[in-house]
């Protein structure tokens, strides 16, 4: 057996070493893109863009309004002589959120009334505006207890704390920096993209060139040629997942916490499975453009839209979150999140690995009775 | 083939309107009331009443605390330590503990800073009850902001997401697919064929970009027809004025189709180059899901290189500021100076190499 699968995996190397380009798509691409999500593509909100309105235009209210600016929250790019200059700024996206003080704000403050500003946000990026309205409202906050002691004081008594110590603390990640919660998403999307769009691909290539037939009337065994044609792949997605290891380590310290003997099989689940699915596109198809669409919606549309990779499983729609169920990266990336940054044992994602391994032998079981179908 | 280019709009958009969604409300919150009095019910009250957070349960102990975390049913924790009440009515500060589960970065934040506003709004309102308690007829000064959002009233994920799938799907269905379709020829050998037939090479060229440029339009028509039907977001700054614009971007994707056809051998080569190489750098650089705002600013310029990023503005525009050509000029002359150097730069490489 091992003697007819061995030529096959030197073919298919062979094939992917000729084809430079594919090669470094498959080495460099999960590189490069944690470097993007690393250091340029996070959803931290900083400096942003902020106009101010001073209709009081006392001591006061510039000292609330420097508060804005010596954060690293927000740059100011304008202040306004006129009400009507707010539309055409958020208008043409030159800023995002504009500060209304009104004339009273002074006078509110010194006779000890609530002095009531006004805060328009540009709602377009519904994400980094929700972020920003927890900036705003919290130094305006910040600034109102400064204010309620400061008027205490001038009332006679003496100084007051607040009645609540509030202590907020960050487990897992501290810093909440993005990289870490991309890394593993992105191990999942670039085993996805590597084990099942280039199976399905060099598999209907074959079929697509007319040099199946060839590979029919030949000795080898469905299976065998089954694992000649994914091993090549198992081999590079492995290498693909250290490489991104090594990386996230060197470059964003994410370490992993748990045991990478466990993660090495997670991992490996998740593989053959994927390279079964791949497998059992290519039995269903037989144009390579057509594989590639279809290896594009269901696997890598949902491997990053639909697997919790960017976006939180938790604030989809009901419906939408019953589907993600039958999505094998959505157990993959739990699995690798809890080893990876909590470094937690495999109690407290059993029933992920459970699953996942359902899934790769459900996917190799039939992919192999179709493949056999088509040899034969 | 065909059934794809228009099953494919309509999937993205509901899968990127639907599924494609930061928006954080009730996250799952592991309380641990030690105290249990009616202070830190009230607080615990406090952060339920709003929509952001809801209960994963209580608990007696931190270290189950601890395996919520861990398991990932609970992303945020609060407790409140025994003596909480008693503190508050000495008018000592009362020490009280939120967990963030910081795996999540983008929900950790925004809870976190959720948990603040409600905690400090807590916290004065005990400070001014204590003075009315104590027979204070005047109350001390503070600040409170008013919140407008424009544009996206409800911080709606969706209204940001579904204007972005046109620039998605154009990409997809017509730089894509354009390179397929000529790679296809040659790797089966049939554009020699057509090279030696008395084809001139511009004939040829507007033979192969024709069809995917009628899909394009075909496929803005059906965005704008189910954006407003299911999504309810009508183009406000008109639908003719988007289609014009739409067209000047398709010039764009047509011409980058055409060139990479040019440099691939195989079409398992051409998906590769156009996925890696152009699709994925020019979606994450462009501001579809990533603000521009945030990167750094060396990223912030290569951007502006980027024809994709000057779409986004303008559909975004269209779709939801509603404002006009007088607005988006820049952006529209960006585009056409783009699309413009690169269809007739692909022309001129795919004749020459033909020749």
């Amino acid at each position: 057996m091992v003697l007819n699968i061995l030529p096959i995996v030197r073919k298919e190397f062979r094939q992917i070493k000729r084809d430079k380009r594919i090669l470094s798509v498959l080495l460099f691409v999960p590189a490069l893109m944690l470097l993007m999500f690393g250091y340029a593509l996070n959803f931290d909100v900083k400096h942003t863009s902020m106009a101010v309105y001073d209709e009081d235009r006392t001591s006061v209210s510039r000292a609330f309004i420097e508060q804005f600016f010596i954060s690293e929250y927000f740059d100011k790019v304008q202040t306004l002589e006129s009400k009507s200059d707010i539309n055409t700024l958020l208008d043409g996206e030159h800023a995002r959120v504009v500060l209304v003080i009104p004339s009273t704000f002074t006078a509110d403050i010194q006779r000890g009334r609530n002095a009531a500003v006004q805060v328009i946000v540009d709602g377009t990026n519904s994400n980094a505006a929700a972020t920003v309205l927890g900036y705003v409202n919290a130094i305006i906050q910040q600034y109102s207890v400064k204010v309620m002691t400061e008027s205490l004081v001038r009332m006679g008594r003496q100084t007051i704390s607040m009645p609540v110590d509030y202590q907020p603390r960050v487990w897992y990640n501290p810093e909440l920096k993005s990289a870490k919660f991309l890394v593993p998403g992105l191990i999942a999307f670039i085993l996805m993209v590597t084990a099942v769009i280039s199976t399905a691909l060099a598999i209907v290539r074959e079929r697509e060139l007319g040099t199946m037939e060839q590979l029919m009337v030949s000795p080898v065994k469905p299976v065998e040629l089954i694992l000649g044609k994914t091993i090549p792949y198992t081999v590079i997605s492995s290498l693909a997942t250290v490489a991104i290891l090594f990386l996230g380590y060197v470059l964003f310290d994410v370490s992993i916490k748990g045991s990478i003997l466990l993660l090495s099989l997670v991992t490996f689940i998740f593989l053959v499975g994927s390279l079964g699915m791949g497998i059992l596109i290519s039995t269903v198809v037989e144009t390579q453009q057509l594989a590639f669409m279809i290896a594009v919606i269901v696997s890598m549309l949902p491997t990053f839209i639909l697997s919790g990779f960017v976006f939180p499983i938790r604030n989809m729609p009901m419906i939408i979150q019953g589907i993600t169920y039958i999505m094998p990266a959505r157990y993959f990336l739990v699995a690798l999140r809890a080893i990876i940054l909590k470094g937690a044992g495999l109690s407290a994602f059993w029933d992920q690995a459970a699953i996942l391994l359902v899934y790769a032998v459900l996917m190799i079981g039939i992919s192999s009775l179709r493949m056999r179908k088509i040899l034969t | 083939m065909f059934g794809i280019s228009f099953i494919a709009p309509v999937f993205q958009l509901i899968i990127l309107g639907y599924a494609a969604t930061f928006d954080v409300s009730d996250i799952p919150m592991a309380v641990c009331d030690f105290d249990n009095s009616p202070s830190s019910r009230m607080l615990i009250q406090n952060f339920t009443s709003t929509e952001y957070f809801r209960v994963a349960g209580y608990f007696d102990r931190t270290s189950e605390v601890d395996h919520q975390l861990d398991d990932g049913h609970a992303s945020l924790a609060v407790i409140i330590p025994r003596g909480f009440e008693k503190k508050i009515g000495a008018g000592q500060p009362a020490p009280l503990q939120v967990i963030a589960d910081g795996t999540e970065t983008s929900t950790a934040g925004i809870g976190l800073s959720y948990a603040s506003i409600i905690i400090s709004r807590y916290s004065q309102n005990i400070l001014l009850e204590s003075l009315v308690k104590r027979g204070s007829v005047t109350l001390p000064a503070r600040v409170s902001a008013e919140f407008r959002v424009w544009y996206n009233p409800e911080l709606k994920s969706r209204n940001f997401m579904v204007p972005g799938v046109l620039g998605l799907l154009l990409m997809v269905m017509t730089m894509l697919l354009t390179s397929l379709a000529i790679v296809k020829e040659k790797e089966l050998g049939t554009l020699e064929q057509l090279v030696v037939t008395p084809i001139k090479p511009y004939q040829l060229i507007i033979g192969k970009l024709a069809p995917f440029f009628l899909i394009g339009v075909v496929d803005v028509i059906l965005v704008v027809f189910f954006a407003s039907w299911i999504f309810n977001l009508p183009v406000k700054g008109g639908e003719l004025l988007l289609l014009f614009l739409s067209l000047i971007f398709l010039m764009t994707t047509l011409g980058l189709g055409l060139f990479i056809s040019t440099i691939s051998r195989t079409q398992q080569q051409a998906m590769m180059t156009a996925i890696f190489f152009f699709m994925l750098p020019m979606m994450f650089f462009s501001g579809f899901v990533f603000p521009i705002e945030n990167m750094p600013v060396i990223i912030q310029y290569v951007s502006y290189l980027i024809p994709l990023r000057y779409y986004f503005v303008i559909v975004r525009g269209l779709f939801l500021k509603g404002v006009g050509l007088d607005i988006l000029w820049q952006q529209a002359v960006a585009l056409l100076l783009f699309g413009g150097l690169i269809l007739s730069m692909s022309v001129m490489r795919f004749q020459k190499k033909l020749g």
